[in-house]
């Protein structure tokens, strides 16, 4: 019952890399096992190298990232392994509107209850596109769900007391921004670009070993991408210094560009973010409200994880085209409400 | 990736925040309330692993294992399972502040500010005393002696502050409160020392210059060292 592209291609690939992994006297086990043994036996000198305050800070950050996203992440792959092996596809034809271009708002306006942040989302749409749910409509909840569910906008109306209008601003902006690039998919969007869903094999497995080994894909895939990209978000926290960004907040369109940009680079959780926006005082509410609508949709870490689950062709052209319809939203919403 | 060192690295993932949360470790990277998900995250992906290897060796045995690897990438999971166990860095500190305007605007007026808690000093967060001292105008603390924990930092002009990082949600968005030192000698203390002061409310106010935000003044009677709390974030 569960069919994918890699089944088809044959039983000749898992035998290639059997051969090739005959001809090495050691696999990745040992290799393993070596690296441990060396990292414990430097460690003291590990400790010492890595006492130099920059390197702390760089450290606790990359850490924290990760221990931050990873009970999200967890939960997406969990739930996302429950939809790939327990939820028919039946369902899902039943649910969406069988109008494509209809089904979008609907899966857009469905992320609000997928209560987490973006790293849950993406393994989640992940599962939906295997589903046979069409890619547009699940990129819109991809998009949608980390920016507009009840944990998200609480937490902003707690970071923006007394503004009632910002909370719906964030929603609106941020329903808008993935429902048009939904649309955008539709039009503009090939199937090539997405690449084929990796699966691992589950034919003739129970359910319960499909179950486990969608987990262990997920989280192997997700995972490795998510610590790039807490990396990289670690690295430009501690180089990017806060005297650059506020030099340019008094200038209304640059403001804008320069915190839609900080949000790209920050990679905050959007649970969180809110509290970040709130605290950049000396921008206007325009300019905060892009962070908070790019944010969730676009950063470095999330970049990250769609080239491992969608491919890189596909995040390559997905990202900046997202960035820039967020950015117009944020601005046009931010001009008529706020 | 084969299947077995999969197995093994998402057990060392699932060990390390384990460790990390069934400890008090988890307190210098996250706020308190994300424990128990990161126990239930911990646990899933020990389980997971448990799985993973139940079904590897059920398989080997059928004898039609067929080996599926993952990409390199996964390879760096280990990165964090390093940065947990082994290298497991402490709380943010006067390097990440010094860096940072401080972040009072973050925290709107409010109108009202209830009575000090009982207490002469009164034990209050240095967010608290900041924000009465700014947006009260001190009011609230007029005539009271008041007790405030944080670690020692410095402006670029050698100015002394009283400092407390503080938390939304992780370390990356840590943000300091800062509280400049008046009236007692301050040249002892090496930055990154936790000390308390006891002290009163005073009027001088300087800008951070790297935000251009209010920094208020304690008058301290008394500042002594003290050691770095469990939880070192606000």
């Amino acid at each position: 019952m569960l069919v994918d592209a890699e089944t088809e291609t044959g039983p000749g690939a898992p035998e290639t890399v059997h051969r090739r992994r005959d001809r090495l006297p050691f696999g990745g086990l040992e290799v393993l096992a070596a690296g441990l043994i060396v990292i414990l036996v430097a460690r003291p000198w590990l400790t010492d190298a890595l006492a130099a305050p920059w390197l702390q800070r760089w450290t606790v950050v990359f850490v924290s990232v990760i221990v931050q996203a990873l009970p999200f992440l967890v939960f997406g792959v969990v739930l996302s392994a429950v939809i790939a092996v327990f939820v028919p596809p039946s369902f899902f034809a039943r649910v969406l509107p069988r109008n494509d271009a209809l089904a979008v708002p609907v899966a857009g306006a469905a992320g609000a209850v997928l209560p987490g942040c973006e790293c849950a989302s993406v393994p989640v749409a992940g599962a939906f596109i295997r589903r046979g749910v069409t890619p547009a409509a699940a990129l819109a909840f991809l998009l949608s769900a980390p920016a507009i569910n009840p944990i998200v906008l609480i937490s902003t109306a707690v970071a923006f007391p007394g503004r009632p209008d910002f909370v719906a601003a964030r929603f609106g902006a941020s329903l808008l921004a993935a429902v048009v690039m939904g649309w955008l998919w539709l039009r503009l969007g090939r199937a090539d670009w997405l690449k084929p869903p990796a699966r691992p094999h589950t034919e003739g497995d129970s359910k319960a070993a499909a179950f486990w080994a969608s987990c262990r894909h997920d989280i192997m895939h997700a995972g490795g991408f998510l610590v790039v990209g807490g990396a990289a978000a670690a690295t430009l926290n501690a180089v990017v210094p806060e005297r650059w960004i506020t030099a340019v907040a008094d200038r209304p369109v640059l403001s804008v560009v320069v915190l839609a940009l900080l949000a790209v680079v920050l990679s905050i959780c959007s649970e969180a973010d809110a509290f970040v926006a709130a605290s950049l005082t000396q921008f206007s509410l325009t300019a905060r409200l892009a962070f908070l609508v790019v944010g969730p949709m676009v950063d470095i870490k999330l970049v990250a994880m769609q080239t491992g689950v969608f491919g890189k062709s596909f995040a390559a052209r997905f990202a900046p085209a997202t960035f820039v319809v967020a950015v117009a939203s944020a601005a046009i919403v931010g001009t008529v409400v706020l | 990736m084969k299947r077995q060192a999969q197995a093994v690295v998402l057990m060392l993932l699932g060990g390390a925040v384990l460790r990390t949360s069934l400890t008090d470790a988890y307190l210098r990277y996250v706020k308190e309330g994300l424990r128990p998900f990161l126990i239930a995250a911990g646990v899933a992906l020990v389980a997971i692993a448990v799985a993973t290897l139940y079904y590897e060796l059920r398989e080997r045995r059928a004898a039609h294992a067929h080996e599926h690897p993952e990409p390199k990438v996964s390879w760096l999971l280990l990165a964090p399972v390093v940065g947990l166990l082994l290298v497991a860095p402490g709380a943010l500190g006067a390097y990440a502040a010094d860096s940072t305007g401080t972040a009072l605007g973050a925290w709107e007026e409010e109108s009202d500010y209830p009575p000090l808690p009982d207490g002469d000093p009164a034990e209050i967060p240095v967010l608290d005393y900041a924000s009465r001292a700014i947006f009260d105008e001190g009011r609230s603390i007029e005539g009271r002696r008041v007790r405030l924990t944080g670690f020692i930092s410095r402006a670029d002009d050698g100015t002394v502050f009283l400092t407390r990082m503080i938390l939304s949600c992780c370390a990356a968005d840590a943000r300091p409160i800062k509280v400049g030192i008046e009236g007692a000698g301050t040249d002892g203390y090496a930055d990154d020392t936790w000390v308390a002061v006891v002290g009163t409310y005073s009027p001088t106010m300087v800008r951070d210059p790297i935000n251009n935000e209010r920094i208020p003044f304690i008058a301290a009677e008394t500042l002594e060292p003290v050691g770095a709390p469990v939880k070192e974030y606000e």
